[in-house]
This record gives structure tokens, C-alpha cells and sequence, in this order.
């Protein structure tokens, strides 16, 4: 059997489990599936939250499966298995209409291609500071965000099969967009993005440097028809010496080769590789200077600290602020596994640091009480795995209290028994704590055309309200409504803490 | 120019020209904002005998014995349901709760039901209400879905393709309003089952409330007037039964409760046609385990006076029993 058809079906299952695994990442479809296992085992999340954090959270330890075998053969995920990658390679056999003279010229390498190792330079000195910045590139976050934001939600606004109610994620068409065009831009260049711009295959391309194995050319054999480069998924020029650091190992150039000139060798002369990424110390200075200055530059609009949103209302179970953006790789798990749909990707509401990060809008869902989904399938611990009884402050977390996310106010201009002499309260009715969190006191008035009214007007005790924002969500001022969740009072941050003893 | 071409050309361009033309005729002013058609709901209630039972209320503690009582003092359950017929059972699933916190439908009560139903024939016994929480999570939280699925009903869930515009004309919703419409599509007869509450705002949430899970749309907009809303259930719904679970009793906090201190004992279910009648004698029932209260609420009493049924249960052909 030919190693490529090995390699495709490779990738095919690859990409057919990543997306097996997103799209049964809902409540009505769990059973315990290792759904963020490919985001567990995404080196570029491993190494990155290491840095920021000096500790490899839970199934992180995951990566070496995939790091171990990069060290010994090269870039193997990027060809075999990245479903990214696949992606863009289904794109591209799909859509170019390349003739052989086209795509022997598309598959060479070109110097811009080291433009990812710049990108990850910047990443990475920005994570020494502290700001978790790789899910903007890195594939895994990315497809995953992908699917979560725009793919599914556009399925469903076809098909109405994917969502019992239909969610909505703001900017959906920023992701939906990125996805598009990046995967149209292998009409122009085959594998544009892992070639040019993705930070994880520059890691495995560092790591690659160490591999025993790797793509050999025979010079005796060789005739120098550069048919090798027909199907070069990395554009690694294996009709030169090979770019070991570009080298996705797909293997087509030993079938491609009419000589039989090439092969995967072990321990081949080390004279006829060019090992390292081909790099300027100008550029990598300057892409590292980039990295360094996002830190004072994004930090100083205050965004974390003194000018935080009070939109910033994160899911239970969250980090406080600084160490949430030293962890969340802009996944979208969270919001994949949502019941309600109340968490949002973030644009700028958390700086630009937190953009696509999760923030609950509770006009678009509500945290569901009994529900923990968000932590259970977050890979890096940027929402912590919590049991019920910790979120809602049972059985030995009495003494620390119920996980608030936030506090619940009225706005008494807009609220019906306040403001218009009108009995409403639905947001009593639907308070989910016991005792509940939203109180009444009765009043009666006389309204202008001199009817008796009964009212009951709510009142909120901060005590016990943990933020769940239902109230927000059930309020028939469907616009601004007259109950809002603001982030103060969230347990995870001494800072925004609300009352004395709270 | 050859003849054969010049005709083609010709013929192109007044074909071009006509086509346009008529299309803008066509559309022209065309009436596409008035609102969509509406659906009416039928009468599922079934012809009595003037001597027949009409509220059956049994007191005891093994639930499955006690809806088997039940149906038994309604005369049977063949009464109401017969061979080939699709059985709706509106059960209330609003929230995402285990059932021992009392906010949902037993899942026993449930089982029961579905299995009376299937023992007397009924082809098809769908199960379905539009929950305020994730309805997923909130059928499999409660225990209905498993209650439902095992006793071999069918979960209808409340997707968006489910609801219709259904014409109403009561008092409070005059016109018409969104409704999960989708299951009474294919069924013949409609059981309401839900559980005895405490409610915030309407003192006591029953049968009639139970139908207000069929709303879509704006519904939280209804709490400005519930008790009309409330009211106005009997004349929009016309069931050919109900079943108020009392056998637990949600009597605080309500309506969705969150601790097993909220939930006491009630140890009865009522069945009946009426379900204002049987409406009246569970408020009675709440309002003495939880010992406060007003005497009546205003929902039974405008549903009484507008004669869709009867607060004065004692009034009624009814049978107590004991298992």
C-alpha cells in the first residue's frame, strides 16, 4: 500500500474525530467523550501555559504523545494528523486547478514562510510576561473556536438541526471570516497558513531540529526534475537540501520521485539538511521587541485592574483576571458546552489581550445552576473543574459560600413595579438559590386613572445572589434590561469583592 | 444580419422586456407583513355521563398505587383513553432540578400515567412541555426523560419549527400567541400532569398554570396580569384530563424551589375534568400544609365567574379513596 493513501486516511480520521469530538461537545450529547483531548494534546498550549504559568494544568500532559515523536521524527503532526492542516490540504487538492508547472512554483519555499517563527517569537516573550496570546494562530483553538462560533451556528441557521434553541455569538462573522479566508488562500498558495502563519508548526519545527529521521535525497539517483515538490505540503525543498524545520514529513516526494531517489532515513548525513529555520536576528529582535511591548502597551488601557468592564462577568469556577489571560487559549469549549448560551466570545470588552475569551451576556442565556460544563471540558484550567457542591457552596464548601460570577442591581427607571405601576417579577419567579436572592416588598398605589394597584417590587439581597444573571435573562425589558449582572462582587477577585463579609 | 438571427435577437431582448415587467406586476404591493395564519386548538375533553365521576382524589403514599386509584375512581381509564389514540401528556418540566426538590413532575407520577395510557391501547403517548431552563438538561435533570422513554412515551422537544401562532381570544391574550403546537398536531387526547407548588406571584402553581409551558414568544411579559393569563387557560384548553401531583409538595420558594427543606409531604393526587375544581382543592391543600395564605386566589375566582369551570369542587361528582 502506497504510504501516502496510509497518510490520508491518517488524516481523514483525524479530522473526523476533532470533529466528532466539537460537535458532540453539547449537553444532550455527552457520555464522557474526551472532547478537548486534541487541545490537551496541543504541545503550543502545553508549552505556552507552562511559561505563563509554571505548571502544566491536568490533561496538558497529554502533549508529549506529540512531542515525543517530533523529536524523533520530525513534523509528523502537521502531516498526519493536524485537522487544521487536513483542512487546508482538502482545500487546496479541492480548489486550485494547479497545473504540474503551477504547483511545482506554488511548493517552493519562499522566505516569508518563516514570518510563523516570528509570530511565535512575539507569543512567546509575550507569555514570559504573562499574556497567554497563541489562540489567536494556534490551529487547535482556532478550529475549535471556528466551529464553535461560526461553523455550527451557520449549519444550524440552514439545517435548524444542531440547536434545540439557537445560539448567537457576537461578531460570529469576524471567526466565520478568518476561517474562510484563510482556507480560500489555498487557491493562491497551497497550505498558506500552516506555511506562513501558524505558531504551532514553527514549535514543531524548532523541535523538529533534533529528529533522527528524515527525508533523504539521493544525488547519485537524482535527475533534477523537481517533481518532488509536486505535492510538497511544507514546501521543505526536498530537491535541495531539505528545510528540516519546514518538512511536514507527508511523505508524497518519495512516491512522487520517478528515480526513486528520495526516502525517510534514519541518521542521514547531517551535510544535506538545513536544520534551523531559516532566520534574520534583526527581524527576531524586533518580532521579540513586538511580544515585549504588548505587555505595557495592552496592560496600561487597565483592563484587568483599575479600568476592568463590569461587562467582564467570567463563568464560575474562573481564575482571577491576570491569571484567566495567563490561561485561556481562546478554545471556545466553554461556549460550545454552554446549555444557555450565555458565554460570548469577547471582543475588546476584556482589552485586546482577552479577545475571544468567554463572557457571560445574560440577555443571550443565564449560568444554569446545577451546571459545571464549562470547567469540565476547559484544557487549561483558565475555568477550574468544579463539582456542584463547590459551585454552589454545599456539603464542605458551606463555610466558603456559593462561586458568584457576579451581582444583580436594578435599575429602578426601568423595572415595571418600580417605574410604571405595573406588577411584573418575573425575575423573583425564576431566582434559582433557596432562599431565593430576589426579595418583594408589597406596595399598593393609586395609578393616574386612580386605580388601586398591588404591587410586589423586587429587591435584591447580595448574600445570596451568586450573579446567575437568570433574572437579567426572564426580564421582559427586552432591550436594557431592568435587572443587570454586573462582574463586582465575583468571588475569583479580592479586588471586585462587593460586601464586607461577602 | 441573417433573418434567422435578427428574430432570435428580437425575440430576446421582448422576452427580457416582458419578463421584467411582469415580475414587478407580480410583486407589486404584494401583502407580505400581515401576520402569518393561526392554528386553533380543538376540545380533547370526552362526552360524561351526568352520573359519571368527575374529580377523583386519593390519599396515600405508594405513587404508582395511587394514579391506579385514581383512574380507577374516574371509572377506569378507558374511559378517556381508547385503542389507536395519540395521548399528549403535558407534564411541567420547567426547570433544570432533580426531582426531589419538588419543581418538576414526579417522574413515578409520570411513569404511571404513560403506562395507564399504553395499557389502554394508546398508540402513542408523546410527552412535552417548553421548559424556561435548557429543555435537555432540564428533561434529563428532572428524571421525565428517562421516566417518559422507559415507560415507552416519546419526548417531544420544544424546537423552534415546534410552535405555531394559535388563536386564543380570552380575555388576557385576546388574539393569538406563539404555542409549542407541534405535538397537538398528531394527538387525539391531552393529559395535564403537574405538581402542587408554591408560586411567587399567583400563590399556587396547579394544572392551569401548567399550560402556560406551552407558550413560545414573550411569555415572561404575562406577569403583569397572571391571573388573567392563568384564567384564560381553561378557555384556551380544553384536556380530556388532569392530574395534580400533591404527593409532594413544593410549599415554599416557589416555583422553582432549590432545597428539600422547601419540599413537604402532601401524600395526594387528584385527578379530574374540571381543572379549576380540582385546581380549588389543591390550593386548599397547600394552603394547610404550609398553614398561611390568602383564602382563595384570584385566578380560580375569575375563572369561575367566567364559567370555565367550578372553584366549588364539593359541588362535583367526586370520589375519595385511600391505598
Amino acid at each position: 500500500m502506497k504510504i501516502t493513501r496510509v497518510r490520508v486516511a491518517s488524516q481523514a480520521f483525524f479530522l473526523l474525530l476533532f470533529l466528532f469530538f466539537a460537535f458532540v461537545t453539547q449537553f444532550s450529547y455527552l457520555k464522557g467523550y474526551p472532547v478537548s483531548i486534541f487541545l490537551e494534546a496541543d504541545p503550543l498550549v502545553a508549552l505556552a501555559t507552562t511559561i505563563t504559568t509554571h505548571s502544566l494544568y491536568r490533561g496538558l500532559l497529554w502533549s508529549l504523545i506529540l512531542i515525543v515523536p517530533t523529536l524523533l521524527l520530525g513534523r509528523i503532526f502537521c502531516g498526519w494528523i493536524c485537522p487544521y492542516g487536513t483542512l487546508h490540504q482538502f482545500i487546496a487538492w479541492l480548489g486550485t486547478g494547479m497545473n504540474t508547472k503551477r504547483r511545482l512554483d506554488a511548493n517552493r519555499y519562499r522566505s516569508y514562510f518563516s514570518t510563523k517563527y516570528y509570530i511565535l517569537a512575539a507569543m512567546a516573550v509575550a507569555a514570559i510576561f504573562g499574556s497567554l496570546q497563541i489562540g489567536w494562530l494556534d490551529p487547535i483553538p482556532m478550529l475549535a473556536r471556528s466551529l464553535t462560533v461560526a461553523v455550527w451556528p451557520a449549519i444550524d441557521s440552514a439545517t435548524g438541526l444542531i440547536f434545540m434553541r439557537p445560539y448567537v455569538f457576537q461578531f460570529s462573522w469576524v471567526v466565520g471570516f478568518i476561517l474562510f479566508g484563510l482556507l480560500a488562500m489555498n487557491v493562491v498558495i497551497p497550505r498558506f497558513f500552516c506555511r506562513t502563519l501558524c505558531p504551532l508548526g514553527a514549535t514543531l519545527g524548532i523541535l523538529s531540529r533534533f529528529s533522527l529521521w528524515r527525508i533523504d535525497r539521493d544525488h547519485e539517483k537524482c535527475t533534477d526534475c523537481d517533481l518532488c515538490k509536486n505535492f510538497c505540503e511544507g514546501a521543505s525543498d526536498p530537491h535541495l537540501d531539505l528545510r528540516k524545520s519546514e518538512c511536514m514529513v507527508c511523505m508524497s516526494c518519495i512516491e512522487d520521485c520517478p528515480e526513486d531517489a528520495l526516502s525517510f532515513s534514519f541518521l542521514p548525513s547531517p551535510a544535506r539538511e538545513i536544520r534551523e529555520p531559516d532566520l534574520a536576528r534583526r527581524k527576531l529582535i524586533f518580532s521579540s521587541l513586538t511580544g515585549l511591548l504588548f505587555i505595557p502597551f495592552t496592560r496600561r488601557s487597565g483592563a484587568e485592574t483599575t479600568n476592568f468592564s463590569k461587562k467582564v462577568v467570567r463563568p464560575p469556577g474562573s481564575v482571577a483576571e491576570p491569571e484567566f489571560l495567563e490561561r485561556c487559549i481562546k478554545c471556545d469549549q466553554c461556549l460550545r458546552v454552554c446549555p444557555t448560551n450565555t458565554l460570548q466570545p469577547t471582543m475588546l470588552e476584556a482589552g485586546i489581550q482577552g479577545i475571544w475569551t468567554p463572557i457571560m451576556n445574560m440577555r443571550t442565556g443565564y449560568c444554569e445552576l446545577n451546571c459545571t460544563l464549562c470547567g469540565q471540558v476547559c484544557p487549561t484550567g483558565a475555568i477550574q473543574k468544579i463539582s456542584i457542591a463547590e459551585k454552589l457552596g454545599l456539603g464542605t464548601y458551606t463555610e466558603q459560600g456559593p462561586v458568584r460570577v457576579g451581582t444583580a442591581f436594578y435599575d429602578r427607571g426601568r423595572c415595571l413595579p418600580w417605574a410604571m405601576d405595573t406588577p411584573c417579577v418575573v425575575c423573583e419567579e425564576v431566582c434559582p438559590v433557596s432562599p431565593k436572592a430576589i426579595y418583594t416588598r408589597p406596595k399598593t398605589v393609586t395609578d393616574r386613572y386612580g386605580e388601586q394597584v398591588h404591587l410586589e417590587q423586587p429587591h435584591i439581597d447580595p448574600m445570596r445572589c451568586i450573579g446567575c444573571g437568570i433574572c437579567e435573562h426572564e426580564c421582559p425589558v427586552e432591550d436594557e434590561r431592568a435587572v443587570r449582572i454586573t462582574a463586582v462582587g465575583e468571588t475569583r477577585s479580592k479586588e471586585r469583592r462587593l460586601l464586607l463579609d461577602g | 444580419m441573417e433573418r434567422r438571427e435578427f428574430i432570435k435577437r428580437m425575440g430576446g431582448a421582448a422576452a427580457a422586456v416582458v419578463g421584467t415587467t411582469a415580475g414587478a406586476a407580480l410583486l407589486h404591493n404584494r401583502d407580505v407583513l400581515s401576520g402569518p395564519k393561526h392554528a386553533t386548538l380543538p376540545s380533547y375533553a370526552v362526552d360524561l355521563a351526568p352520573a359519571d365521576t368527575q374529580m377523583s382524589i386519593v390519599t396515600g403514599t405508594d405513587v404508582p398505587a395511587m394514579v391506579a386509584a385514581g383512574f380507577a375512581g374516574m371509572g377506569g381509564i378507558g374511559k378517556f383513553v381508547q385503542r389507536d389514540d395519540v395521548v399528549l401528556v403535558k407534564a411541567n418540566v420547567a426547570f433544570d432540578r432533580p426531582p426531589q426538590l419538588a419543581a418538576t413532575t414526579r417522574p413515578e407520577v409520570l411513569t404511571a400515567v404513560v403506562t395507564a395510557c399504553r395499557e389502554a391501547g394508546a398508540r402513542k403517548v408523546i410527552v412535552a412541555d417548553n421548559p424556561i431552563n435548557q429543555p435537555a438538561s432540564s428533561f434529563f435533570k428532572s428524571g421525565i426523560k428517562k421516566a417518559a422513554e422507559d415507560a415507552g412515551a416519546e419526548i417531544v422537544y420544544p424546537y423552534p419549527s415546534e410552535f405555531e401562532e394559535l388563536y386564543i381570544g380570552g380575555e388576557t391574550l385576546t388574539t393569538t400567541w406563539p404555542m409549542f403546537y407541534g405535538p397537538f398536531k398528531q394527538a387525539t387526547k391531552v393529559i395535564g400532569v403537574a405538581p402542587l407548588k408554591d408560586h411567587n406571584l399567583c400563590h399556587a402553581s396547579m394544572t392551569m398554570k401548567n399550560w402556560y409551558g406551552l407558550l413560545g414568544g414573550g411569555r415572561n411579559r404575562f406577569h403583569q396580569d397572571i391571573h388573567g393569563i392563568i384564567s384564560d387557560f381553561p378557555h384556551m384548553m380544553k384536556p380530556t384530563l388532569v392530574v395534580l401531583d400533591g404527593t409532594r409538595v413544593l410549599t415554599r420558594n416557589g416555583p422553582t424551589g432549590g432545597s428539600l427543606s422547601d419540599v413537604a409531604d402532601g401524600n395526594t393526587l387528584v385527578m379530574g375534568v374540571d381543572m379549576v375544581a380540582v385546581d380549588a382543592y389543591g390550593y386548599d391543600l397547600l394552603r394547610r400544609i404550609r398553614g398561611v395564605g390568602p383564602s382563595t386566589v384570584d385566578y380560580l375566582e375569575q375563572a369561575h365567574a367566567r364559567g370555565l369551570g367550578t372553584r366549588d369542587w364539593r359541588g362535583l361528582n367526586y370520589k375519595e379513596s385511600r391505598v
